[in-house]
């Protein structure tokens, strides 16, 4: 991977870990988790434009993630990196949890309340059959979220009526708010449950590294519009990039302190300058 | 008082599907989704004739909403249909995020509503579900009248950009508008002009209204007639004009006397024109079994009820 896409993504965790600290609040854990999955996203794998909905669109289910997702989308020029300094401030478009309510450039759709966006992200693919075209959705879920029966009501549906140009993530990283998924509510043997579904299930074993994951994006491209939807099981470490942070749900939604906030910056050195 | 003559009885949810089939002839943009109750929604002639864009989600409503807020961010003019109970409190947080709050194109479309599903019981009936939907912002809330509104409401609404709920029911009423009236969103009808009282109806009960007016007129009274079908955005104007002539009102609907339209009435005069007002509409209960006509009388949802009103009302009116 390119040097550019490094520096990318240690740019993109210092304004997580700047925008959270700054209003003390926010979701650090899972932002820096999926942070190597936005870049490869936004970057290598999607063709995208806002205006444009016969290109892919990405529809974002886990909400609370926000901060990954905003610093994606500024960096990838769907506004001003400057904007990122209004994140959960009143009058901001920037809201807690991603909101097109406010006619943010990039979120289609709002999401925050679990469960949802997959039944979007279907939908969304079912126009795009109805019009011919020939792009992709991609949705991405926690794996928490999965607890949620509507995400089983639509994985039931992909597969039963052939949605097969839906590229499905699940940010596997095995914690939720009260602790791991195993001990809140165990979702047991996730690649069975999916593959009797009738998916197409694929995996990423470090769903922190940037090769890992457009390599595995790429075959689920490869295997789409094959009769079958995909999903693909991507193994990250929450609070990733930062080592006081990770492999613990403690910092799923607690920002860090003046202090912690400078040695985890000291970790991730400036790259493309911030915001 | 003017003649209203039914055409003869027909179901308000036949009017949505003879309405969501014309609109598949004419506006290639409808789809229609729905969760099991195909021939219930009379959605068949849709579905038979354009199958691509029908889908049937099964038994599994919050999902169907969600796939109407996807299709609708892909441009489509989703039609969703199922059971008032089934579209509104089983999916009211579907409804709220994906739909309401993301500004989505959406017409939740909704049959079955109030008591009058009859032999079902309380479980498939709603009597909350104005409530529930008048609260969402950006939501706009209709309930029509008969077979010949219903399918005009059913047309129009894909005209209008945002989410709308539009309720209708399950037995057949008297159907008495003119095919030909063009529905206007927002706009209040006056179907009676009066000076001793002004009765605001809803869905069903506006023709109760009609039958309770002619009892009234027998008497000597000369009660206005407003057939309020959109209850949200209100339509204040026709309100406050009439009450300020006739100086009291009675509200009439099938729903909870919480919540609905005689709720919203209320809240207008407070603020604007404070006159006496009484309530037709369930106090705060679940309905039960029954046939539709034996459940409108046990919860006071008919004609007789609405005379009463009149006659309460009146008597509070200033000297």
């Amino acid at each position: 991977m390119s040097r550019n896409l490094d520096n990318l993504v240690i740019q993109t965790r210092r304004d997580i870990l700047r925008m959270v600290h700054a209003v003390n609040s926010g979701h650090p854990g899972g932002s820096l988790g999926c942070v190597e999955f936005f870049v490869t996203l936004y970057n290598k794998i999607m063709k995208h434009d806002h205006d444009n909905f016969s290109n892919d669109i990405f529809i974002l289910s886990n909400g609370h993630i926000s901060p990954v997702y905003y610093s994606t989308l500024a960096r990838a020029g769907y506004f001003d990196i400057k904007e990122l300094s209004t994140f959960r401030k009143i009058n901001s478009r920037l809201q807690g949890h991603p909101t097109n309510h406010d006619n943010l450039p990039g979120v289609n759709i709002s999401s925050g309340s679990l469960g949802q966006g997959l039944s979007v992200g279907i939908g969304v693919a079912l126009s795009k059959k109805l019009n011919n075209d020939n792009s992709l959705v991609y949705v991405l879920t926690g794996d928490g979220e999965l607890q949620e029966g509507q995400n089983w009501e639509a994985f039931m549906y992909a597969s039963a009526n052939n949605v097969d140009n839906i590229i499905v993530t699940v940010d596997f990283n095995g914690q939720q708010i009260d602790g791991s998924t195993e001990d809140v509510l165990d979702i047991g043997n996730l690649k069975l449950k999916l593959e009797s579904f009738n998916w197409k299930v694929l995996e990423i074993e470090n769903g922190n590294s940037l090769e890992d994951v457009y390599k595995t994006l790429n075959e689920a491209k490869d295997n789409s519009m094959k009769g079958k939807p995909v999903v693909i099981l991507m193994k990250t470490i929450m609070g990733n990039g930062v080592d006081f942070m990770m492999h613990s749900h403690k910092w799923h939604g607690v920002a860090p302190n003046d202090e912690q906030l400078k040695e985890a910056l000291n970790q991730n050195p400036e790259t493309l300058g911030d915001y | 008082m003017k003649k209203f003559i039914n055409q003869g009885n027909k179901d308000t949810r036949s009017g949505f599907g003879e309405g969501l089939t014309e609109l598949g002839r004419n506006n290639s943009d409808v789809v229609a989704l729905c969760a099991d109750l195909t021939g219930s929604l009379k959605m068949n002639t849709f579905a038979d004739e354009n199958p691509e864009r029908f889908f049937q989600v099964g038994i599994a409503e919050a999902n169907m909403m969600g796939l109407a807020a996807g299709l609708a961010t892909g441009g489509k003019i989703p039609f969703t249909g199922t059971f008032a109970n089934f579209s509104t409190g089983r999916v009211y947080d579907q409804i709220r995020q994906s739909i309401a709050y993301s500004n989505k194109n959406v017409k939740i479309c909704a049959s079955h509503a109030g008591v009058t599903l009859g032999e079902d019981g309380a479980t498939h009936q709603i009597l909350e579900d104005i409530g529930l939907m008048k609260m969402l912002p950006g939501m706009t809330v209709i309930n029509t009248c008969d077979f010949n509104q219903t399918k005009s409401a059913t047309i129009e609404i894909c005209n209008f950009e945002g989410p709308v709920y539009l309720r209708f029911g399950r037995p057949k009423v008297a159907n008495f508008t003119n095919p030909l009236d063009k529905f206007q969103i927002g706009k209040g009808i006056l179907l009676n002009e009066g000076n001793d009282v002004t009765i605001v109806a809803t869905g069903h009960l506006v023709w109760e209204a009609i039958q309770a007016a002619e009892k009234l007129y027998e008497n000597g009274i000369n009660p206005e007639i407003i057939n309020i079908h959109t209850i949200k955005p209100l339509d204040e104007k026709i309100i406050l004009k009439s009450v300020k002539k006739t100086g009291c009102i009675v509200s009439a609907e099938e729903h909870n006397i919480f919540g609905g339209l005689g709720e919203s009435v209320a809240r207008l005069l407070t603020s604007k024109a404070p006159y006496p007002q009484e309530f037709v509409g369930t106090n705060d209960t679940f309905g039960e079994s029954g046939t539709p006509t034996e459940l409108m009388n046990k919860y006071g949802l008919n004609m007789d009820s609405i005379y009463d009103a009149v006659m309460n009302v009146m008597k509070r009116k200033a000297k």
